[in-house]
């Protein structure tokens, strides 16, 4: 059987070319390796290499040809025992067919199948806790060792890497007590060396551990952000299911105090934006710690967003043997029907207090606390605006590309029917953050801010 | 141009004088005897998996040619010793490999359907990552292949991690590692033989030096070229190995495997090799001379080196054309297939995003 030898594409984008030489002539024998032409593209000249064995029979397309597109019989080979001389060219055109590469689904029948998003379960919420429970006055550092603490209990798979949280007892003594009850092997203190450290913990969850590594503050996970977006997120979806990735990155967030613009930043909406990834910003201690153990158990890749300035506040926490909650829930913080004031992590806190002082002025606010980033629970806060029909958002971190703009924009496509007034950012100053304590204090979102664009979405001022 | 292996170093103290002696020992392990002794047995199937993974390549190459395979498509043409060297000697279903975006004579090594893999390579339903992941992203958890990553340099922490998990499961298993004499140069290679070193974990990291980062010799791009030697700030024992030769590399593995799986902490090698064809099916390759590649494939090509041995052992040349029949046959139903498998669902789209429903 002949072979035919195409104009072959050198490229992704090459469409045609030039034949520009033909290094063997009509009956010249040729191995598999042996550089046939050379072609020009409009960005370098090729060279044709063979692939098959046998002697060169017709040429088909002279060299100097321009314009010979991708796919044309520019040759015809003979295999072993046959005569070269003897081969003819192809009786078809030289029409191309349609390249697979052009996405035409080539080689399926067209499917009525949809391309259906996955679509957010309903069926779980917060436990009950039941009637009677006792509740502990826990911080949200210590909740969130608890957490981790409980998990590693559980499953032996669970350890903990990062700087300074072994022997230290943590940078922020989130770890604290926990080299005690799991020793070295499960408790490891790394170098200073983030990228290295993330991979290593990214490619443990790939080995089938279940690792929790702490970033001292996310502002140096951006050091090791390749491995949280290329390692983690893609990995199952890369490997077509194949491979998971169920690895935690934690670690303080956002502006912490007089720190500066390098160590003050919130990373929420960079992650929020990856598929793939799960991303978590609890306020509370309860949350903190039902949130800490579903991530630890998540079978997807979480980034979990605490907050320095958080991690000394008190909040009870029910005594409940498993205190797991569902990913991906709003919480109800505060019931109101006048207007709702959407937020996560630290801002919740400033969100409460404008409803206080709100009420104070007869705006009886609705507080919801997202909790989950990615997927946002965007059910939530859609029925809470089709119930107060404003909505204010309040975020410690940049307006600009922020979940705030997340927010707004689904309230346009699916509420738009049901807004009564623009929906309305509170965010931090579009600046990196200042050093000076009144220029800090100036760039970062404040209740009376909240309050202000509360009223202002409720007509009152 | 595929370096020539080191001479022997002087050794001027005895190892119980030199503190460092570690250092070199493997390297003077492999210097004593250089090459493994194979059985017939053996170096028929090495012939076969080098054959293959060249067959294979070559054809992807054709494929890619004809607009079947797109996007990039970085071919082992050259440097088919090393996998194959390397990965024979490991145990399987216990040892993890992971590697870059050259990872296509990885997984053949291994074993796995060529059909699969090449019906990744064109993106369809029935690749091994099905049709999601492509040339650079296939994975095979079953045969603790780990990928397949387009990242340069992610795959040598990512193989940290992996050697992490053996040692915390207490496993006796070994990740190999695979990096480029490119990303031989990134931070995060260092960074993992720090903590590799600090903590013994068990891993071999194997720099495949084919002489060019994409277009950039070594020499222009690397401070120190010989690359075994990087592991000395970090005392991990480096191996300088010919890539050309995959009983030498074999013998190697042997070695460092040993050293690795005692507890003894990491090893670096460098296998020497060359890649005959560009760094992705677009590059031209106009940095060096067609001569210089002419010269690699008629004085140190793999495959020919091993099939002057096997003639040399008595197998006729009828022999080795009939195993290349079958390899060629092998190959063709690999393409046959990939060209007509359908291309995935469209609600394939937003499936295998996560894992788990929220």
């Amino acid at each position: 059987m002949a072979i035919e030898l195409k104009m072959p594409a050198l490229s992704p984008t090459m469409e045609e070319g030039t034949l520009a030489k033909w290094l063997k002539q009509e009956g010249d024998e040729i191995v598999a390796g042996d550089i046939i032409a050379e072609i020009e593209t409009d960005k370098a000249t090729m060279e044709f290499e063979a692939v098959d064995e046998g002697t060169l029979g017709k040429i088909l397309v002279e060299e100097g040809t321009e314009g010979v597109k991708v796919g044309t019989v520019i040759a015809m080979l003979a295999g072993e025992g046959e005569d070269a001389s003897a081969i003819e060219a192809p009786a078809a055109s030289n029409e191309i067919e349609d390249v697979p590469g052009e996405g035409k689904d080539v080689g399926r029948e067209p499917s009525e199948a949809e391309i259906t998003k996955p679509k957010a379960r309903t069926d779980v919420r917060d436990p009950e806790v039941p009637e009677g429970t006792s509740f502990t006055a826990t911080s949200v550092r210590e909740a969130l060792r608890d957490g981790m603490a409980e998990e590693m209990r559980r499953d032996d798979r669970v350890f903990v890497m990062g700087e300074e949280v072994a022997e230290y007892q943590g940078a922020y003594k989130v770890t604290q007590g926990l080299l005690d009850e799991f020793g070295p092997k499960r408790v490891i203190d790394t170098p200073i060396t983030e990228y290295g450290f993330a991979g290593i913990g990214t490619g443990a969850a790939m080995g089938g551990l279940r690792p929790i590594v702490e970033f001292m503050t996310f502002n140096f996970a951006m050091q090791a952000i390749d491995h949280i977006i290329n390692s983690a997120a893609k990995t199952n979806y890369m490997s077509g299911g194949q491979m998971r990735c169920p690895v935690v990155f934690r670690g303080p967030n956002g502006a912490a105090s007089r720190v500066a613009a390098q160590h003050s930043q919130n990373f929420g909406p960079w992650y929020a934006s990856v598929p793939g990834l799960i991303v978590i910003a609890p306020y509370d201690s309860a949350d903190a710690k039902g949130l800490m153990k579903a991530a630890i158990r998540s079978e997807d890749p979480v980034v979990f967003l605490e907050n320095e300035l958080v991690y000394g506040r008190s909040f009870d926490v029910p005594d409940m043997d498993d205190y797991v909650l569902p990913i991906g829930k709003a919480r109800i913080m505060r019931e109101g029907s006048d207007v709702t004031i959407v937020a996560y992590s630290i801002a919740v806190g400033l969100a409460l207090e404008a409803a206080d002082e709100l009420a104070g002025e007869g705006i009886n606010a609705e507080v919801i606390d997202l909790r989950t980033l990615r997927p946002l629970d965007k059910e939530a806060v859609l029925a809470s605006l089709a119930k107060t029909n404003r909505l204010v958002i309040a975020e410690e971190g940049w307006p600009t590309c922020s979940i705030a703009s997340e927010i707004i924009a689904i309230c346009m496509e699916d509420g738009f029917d049901h807004l009564d007034a623009p929906v309305t950012r509170v965010c931090d100053e579009d600046v990196p953050l200042p050093y000076a304590a009144n220029l800090e204090k100036l760039a970062l979102i404040d209740t009376p801010r909240i309050v202000d664009a509360v009223k202002k979405v409720c007509y009152r001022d | 141009m595929a370096k020539a292996p080191k001479g022997k170093k002087t050794k001027t103290k005895s190892p119980a004088e030199d503190q460092d002696f570690v250092l070199h020992s493997l390297q003077e392990a492999l210097e004593k005897k250089r090459r493994f002794d194979a059985s017939e047995e053996q170096l028929l199937h090495f012939y076969e998996q080098m054959l293959l993974i060249r067959r294979f390549e070559e054809r992807a190459g054709q494929l890619y040619g004809l607009g079947l395979i797109g996007g990039f498509c970085h071919l082992y043409i050259g440097q088919e010793a090393v996998a194959v060297g390397l990965q024979s000697a490991l145990t399987e279903g216990l040892d993890s490999v992971i590697t870059g975006y050259r990872d296509h004579g990885h997984m053949l090594a291994y074993g796995i359907d060529p059909k699969v893999i090449m019906a990744e390579l064109t993106g369809r339903e029935a690749g091994i990552s099905k049709g999601k992941g492509g040339s650079m992203h296939m994975f095979s958890t079953e045969h603790k292949f780990y990928g397949g990553h387009g990242i340069v340099g992610a795959q040598v922490s990512l193989g940290g991690g992996l050697a992490l998990a053996h040692q915390y499961n207490d496993d006796g298993g070994l990740c190999l590692a695979y990096f480029g004499d490119g990303a031989a140069n990134q931070g995060q290679v260092y960074e993992t033989m720090n903590m590799a070193a600090l903590w013994k974990l068990p891993i071999v990291f194997v720099v495949e030096n084919n002489q060019y980062a994409m277009g950039t010799a070594v020499g222009r791009s690397s401070a120190e070229t010989e690359f075994y030697r990087r592991g000395t700030a970090f005392r991990i024992p480096g191996m300088d190995v010919n890539g050309m030769d995959v009983l030498e590399v074999r013998q190697a593995a042997e070695i460092a495997f040993a050293h690795v799986r005692e507890g003894k902490g990491p090893v670096l090698m460098e296998c020497n090799t060359y890649r005959y064809r560009g760094h992705s099916m677009s590059d031209p390759a106009k940095y060096r001379t067609r001569e210089e590649v002419q010269d690699v494939r008629e004085h140190k090509d793999p495959i020919e080196g091993l099939k002057k041995l096997l003639l040399e052992q008595g197998k006729s040349e009828d022999d080795l054309k009939a195993i290349d029949k079958d390899i060629r046959k092998i190959v063709s139903e690999a393409a046959d297939f990939a060209e007509n498998s359908p291309e995935p669902e469209p609600g394939e789209l937003y499936t295998d995003v996560l894992v788990e429903e929220y």
